[in-house]
């Protein structure tokens, strides 16, 4: 008896946390379908703010994924090799490079802006462009992707594949195409999912290195809140949200980097583990905020 | 195969970067189609041999790898064409059995239709045909070993080398694989290097055993040679049982405290003597040259091992197929057979 009144009384502090958590998003969502917010629900329902935002920031949405894709990109081009390194020669000085790596997601945001406004700004065509915004998103979602490779490299033992491989005539680029990299997948979905997840999400960075015509989805969404009906800010989150729940979703499915089925009982947790608890806390930080 | 592929190692010595003597200035002649097993204890520099071999770790300076006389030191292992089978089978996980066996074939480009013929004859080859498209994590640790050396063997290679490839697996596969091993070793007649810690798979694998001790080679020779003429004392220890009692030879006995034993060969004076337990028989205790107090008994069905104390300083151990119960201290008497042996007073280097 005792027992269940516990179960029941916890059941009602974690949904009364929910609650507390989603109210606010249920209530911001209705908005942007609700004709006047501020005569409630009463003056009806319309797809009219949705249609309304399409219009004015549909571009918006686009460059935000075009980014994204962009920085996904990149950061696997640079971060599968650089995690390659890293697993590789395990030494003080690739320890230090992999904290070097960390250290954008230490610096505030801003200060990363106003450095690359500093260093880059003159230069106006790169100013100008969204490149300048891509390159502030690959600084900072580079260690999502390199952490989740290299938990999947340091939790298998590729030394005696590469062995093998290269026993049978495979050269330094076959035994990285075809063994390294297809065996590391599981990371580089796990990495891919964050680093589209954070990098449409990205505030921060973007608000400072945007210029009027290189506007993204936050960025927009924030200009929206700013100077837009609160209707029309409300439907433009209902936009956001469509556009992250399925990523958020896939991260959990296939978001956890994992290690060939069979190897996982022989996985070290000390390797892995941290870099995951500090992805998951650092991730769902940002995509709230 | 390419038949006729013998392997000259030349001086091979390996200090790592930090300093250590994995392997101190190695010479050895491997003939073509020889299957040659280095045995020894962990860190004894046995692994390190057959990676310098396999073209993984390069000598140090001065030392020299040759395949058939050519000069094979400063070719990288992906153009030695040396087969190799881990102890972790390391097959690629993205791969199914059939592709694991055929990669060695793809990156060298061979045909499809050859490829698919030489992957088919390695399958039957290794009988795991059916096994063709399985997932390597459908396998169990004797498949997995199976595949591994289908994948070796499929690129033809000039030499096998071979790292603890069964250690891994539980007792009984072992065996099974063993033999699989041997006859296919014998069948391609191909040149064979198998390292491991297990003295039996050395000696039933082996042409010749090389046992290693501490970074040097510590004897070479047929599996007899090394198991009835050990030529120190490391090698006396390390493969089978062996027993030692010192004593002090005259008048043609060999005198202990606890008997005497006929003795007809040279030497003088102090002596120690080795003996196999088989070479021992249990008898009444007035009826040896040895007597000797039962200290523990162990039943193996077959025999019994039992563990005889008051004869030297230290224990022996006796092997019979008696069927007599013998009980913890009952009185023996020892007979030594003719195979003892003694041991120049000299150290495993």
């Amino acid at each position: 008896m005792g027992r269940s009144r516990y179960f029941a009384f916890q059941l009602a502090f974690t949904l009364l946390v929910c609650a507390f958590l989603i109210v606010p998003v249920c209530m911001s969502v209705m908005a942007g379908f609700t004709s006047n917010f501020f005569k409630g629900i009463t003056s009806g329902f319309t797809l009219r703010w949705v249609f309304e935002v399409w219009d004015l920031y549909a571009d918006t949405i686009f460059l935000s994924m075009g980014i994204a894709l962009a920085c996904l990109a990149c950061t696997i081009v640079l971060g599968v090799p650089a995690a390659y390194v890293l697993a590789k020669r395990p030494g003080r000085i690739t320890r230090m490079i992999e904290e070097f790596l960390v250290l954008p997601l230490a610096v505030p945001g801003l200060a990363i802006a106003l450095a690359l406004i500093i260093s880059y700004g003159q230069i106006r065509g790169f100013r100008l462009s969204w490149t300048f915004i891509l390159v502030g998103h690959v600084l900072y979602t580079l260690p999502f992707m390199i952490r989740a490779v290299l938990a999947v490299l340091s939790s298998t033992d590729f030394r005696p594949l590469e062995e093998s491989a290269a026993s049978l005539g495979a050269t330094f680029w076959q035994r990285f195409f075809q063994i390294v990299v297809p065996n590391c997948r599981s990371g580089i979905l796990a990495g891919s999912l964050m680093v589209v997840t954070l990098s449409i999400g990205e505030f921060n960075l973007t608000w400072m290195l945007h210029t009027p015509l290189t506007k993204t989805l936050p960025v927009g969404l924030a200009d929206s809140y700013a100077s837009m009906r609160l209707e029309i800010g409300s439907a433009y989150t209902f936009v956001f949200l469509i556009m992250l729940i399925p990523l958020l979703m896939a991260l959990q499915l296939w978001g956890q980097p994992r290690a060939p089925r069979k190897a996982v009982a022989e996985d070290d947790p000390g390797v892995g583990a941290p870099a995951r608890s500090a992805e998951a806390s650092i991730s769902t930080g940002r995509t709230q905020a | 195969m390419t038949s006729g592929t013998s392997v000259s190692l030349v001086e091979c010595a390996k200090t790592f970067a930090d300093g250590t003597r994995a392997l101190s200035p190695l010479s050895l002649e491997i003939e073509d189609g020889e299957t040659v097993v280095f045995l020894g204890p962990s860190g004894c520099g046995k692994t390190t041999t057959l990676r310098i071999i396999a073209g993984l770790e390069s000598p140090d300076p001065g030392g020299r790898v040759l395949f058939s006389g050519e000069d094979v030191t400063q070719v990288p292992i992906e153009l030695r064409n040396v087969g190799m089978v881990f102890q972790s089978y390391a097959l690629f996980p993205n791969m199914n059995v059939e592709q694991n066996v055929a990669y060695g074939l793809k990156v060298r480009k061979v045909s499809g239709a050859e490829s698919a013929r030489r992957v088919r004859e390695m399958l039957e080859m290794m009988d795991i045909v059916e096994l063709k498209d399985r997932e390597i994590d459908q396998l169990s640790g004797g498949q997995r070993q199976r595949v591994a050396l289908a994948r070796a063997i499929a690129v033809r290679p000039r030499v096998l080398l071979l790292d603890e490839p069964l250690t891994a697996l539980d007792a009984l596969l072992r065996e099974r694989l063993r033999v699989d091993i041997d006859a296919l070793l014998r069948r391609l007649g191909i040149t064979a290097i198998y390292v491991t810690h297990d003295q039996a798979e050395a000696m039933a694998l082996g042409d010749r055993i090389v046992v290693m001790s501490h970074g040097a080679v510590a004897q070479v020779g047929t599996p007899r040679q090394i198991y009835f003429q050990p030529s120190n004392r490391f090698v006396a220890d390390f493969i089978g049982t062996m027993n030692r009692v010192r004593g002090v030879v005259s008048n043609g006995v060999l005198r202990i405290a606890a008997g005497t034993i006929p003795w007809n060969r040279q030497g003088e004076g102090d002596i120690e003597v080795l003996f196999r337990p088989e070479n021992l028989t249990i008898t009444q205790p007035d009826g040896g040259h040895l007597t000797g107090v039962v200290e523990t008994v162990f039943f193996l069905g077959d025999r019994t091992r039992v563990i005889v104390r008051g004869v030297g300083d230290m224990v022996l151990v006796v092997e019979t197929s008696d069927r007599h119960e013998f009980r913890e201290g009952e009185n023996v008497g020892l007979i030594v057979g003719p195979d003892m042996l003694t041991i120049p007073d000299r150290e495993a280097p």
